[in-house]
């Protein structure tokens, strides 16, 4: 199908991107790099009212490091993060990037699309969660910070309001000695994951979250417990306990007894990448 | 003073007609369409640039593949009115008059192509692969076009036209 009508507007900035979410209203949305909305858009899925399009709007695309902070603009592209020199303990943002769709979806979507956009099986909200991002969020009234545990709702639903617009997203410094990574299953390369897990593993911390079998990504804490605590057969006992301890949905493209199964193996494979880079 | 839909300006109405000017395959071009015209649509029925296919018309196939701004995107998830002053390049735009490219040569001789329909897709990926990856490996170049979907041919006659390409210019 064809995209429906929609009224349309170009923002040359950032202010005058939010004056004109506030005048669309309810049911205005934000394009960027188009790569989730316009297919929404396409099936009609989605009606918007109106289209605010910020795909060209300037200094939101900054990527900046300091202290082992790593600040990212809304609209830094897939094929930026694909290409990032991480520290040691953000690597499994850029292989997360690396997993999302082919080169031509890399280079037009964005993670703030991405994050606003949060599709059940998409990467880098799992990222987000589990490395206990800040998602920094622009009104005409003024910013507010959400924490990713606060901010996936549902089923393509946030915290954002009519109105707002996520502008960056900040992932703060690790522990000392954190390293990270991420693994997903999908039947094809590129397609939408099954299941996929990102993991961070310092002395005595640990963050286990899983993407593609819920309503949101989800944190294993009860596996985190585990591996937090260390001690021979942990990483395994971990991945077991991941598997078991969350609720996982089926479907036609994998039931529950399968993304149980997926869970378990890159919850394992994702920990021993982690713990194997020096 | 702008007019709807432009840059900086006010809501253009749903429908409305928006003005696009661009540059294709290196010649000004400019068409009128409402705003929820993907630029597929637009090259194919404003620009009677047909040589851009629908295969899928929500980004997974690759058959819509075109370059903006020198890199491969999918025009179906493009809408006509994001390529505003840039540059799109389209299949139409690889021959030389009569002379074929290196790329569309290379098809035609390990036989990349049966009913075609996925080729100008490939071509545009290839080309964007060729051009800004020009000692990519083996590995780079069906990751590079694993977004592409074909029928007919699978695959691996597509490959080694590319991979025939790479090495001549690496030569």
């Amino acid at each position: 199908m064809k995209p429906p009508p929609f009224a349309y507007a170009r923002a040359e900035s950032l202010e005058q991107a939010l004056a004109l979410l506030a005048e669309g209203g309810e049911d205005a949305k934000a394009l960027a790099g188009g790569q989730s909305l316009v297919p929404a858009l396409s099936f009609r899925l989605l009606r918007p009212t109106h289209l605010v399009d910020i795909d060209r709007v300037g200094g939101l695309d900054a990527v900046r490091g300091a202290d082992g902070r790593l600040s990212l603009g809304a609209l830094v592209r897939h094929a930026t993060l694909a290409r990032l020199q991480p520290s040691q303990s953000h690597r499994a943002l850029r292989a997360a990037a690396r997993a999302i769709g082919h080169d031509a979806i890399r280079v037009r979507g964005t993670l703030g699309g991405s994050l606003a956009h949060a599709d059940p099986a998409a990467e880098l909200p799992v990222v987000a969660l589990a490395l206990d991002a800040e998602l920094v969020v622009a009104s005409l009234e003024g910013r507010r910070s959400v924490a990713a545990a606060d901010f996936f709702l549902g089923p393509f639903t946030t915290a954002l309001a009519p109105g707002e617009l996520l502008v960056e997203a900040v992932f703060p410094a690790l522990p000392p000695g954190a390293r990270t990574a991420f693994a997903e299953f999908a039947a094809r390369a590129g397609d939408f994951a099954l299941a996929c897990v990102c993991v961070g593993v310092a002395p005595g911390w640990a963050r286990i979250a899983v993407g593609g079998v819920g309503a949101t990504p989800v944190r294993a804490q009860a596996a985190e417990a585990v591996l937090a605590g260390g001690g021979a057969g942990a990483l395994q006992e971990a991945a077991a306990t991941a598997s078991r301890e969350l609720e996982v949905y089926g479907d036609r493209a994998a039931d529950q007894g399968y993304r149980r199964g997926l869970v378990q193996t890159l919850t394992r494979r994702a920990l021993a990448d982690a713990l194997e880079t020096a | 003073m702008t007019a709807p839909g432009e840059a900086g300006g006010s809501f253009a109405a749903a429908d409305a007609e928006i003005t696009v000017e661009l540059t294709l395959n290196g010649a000004p071009a400019s068409f009128s369409a409402p705003a929820r015209w993907t630029l597929a649509d637009a090259l194919r029925e404003k620009l009677g640039a047909t040589g851009t296919h629908l295969g899928c018309e929500h980004g997974v196939c690759g058959a819509c593949t075109v370059l903006l701004d020198g890199e491969a995107v999918r025009a179906c998830l493009v809408l006509a009115v994001q390529a505003e002053a840039r540059a799109v390049e389209t299949v139409e735009g690889l021959a030389a008059d009569d002379e074929l490219a290196p790329l569309q040569q290379a098809f035609h001789e390990h036989h990349a192509l049966q009913c075609g329909f996925c080729t100008p897709g490939f071509l545009m990926a290839a080309t964007a692969l060729v051009r800004n990856e020009p000692d990519a490996t083996s590995e780079r170049i069906r990751e590079a076009l694993s977004g592409n979907l074909c029928r007919c041919t699978g695959y691996a006659p597509i490959v080694a036209a590319v991979r025939a390409v790479l090495d001549e210019r690496a030569a």
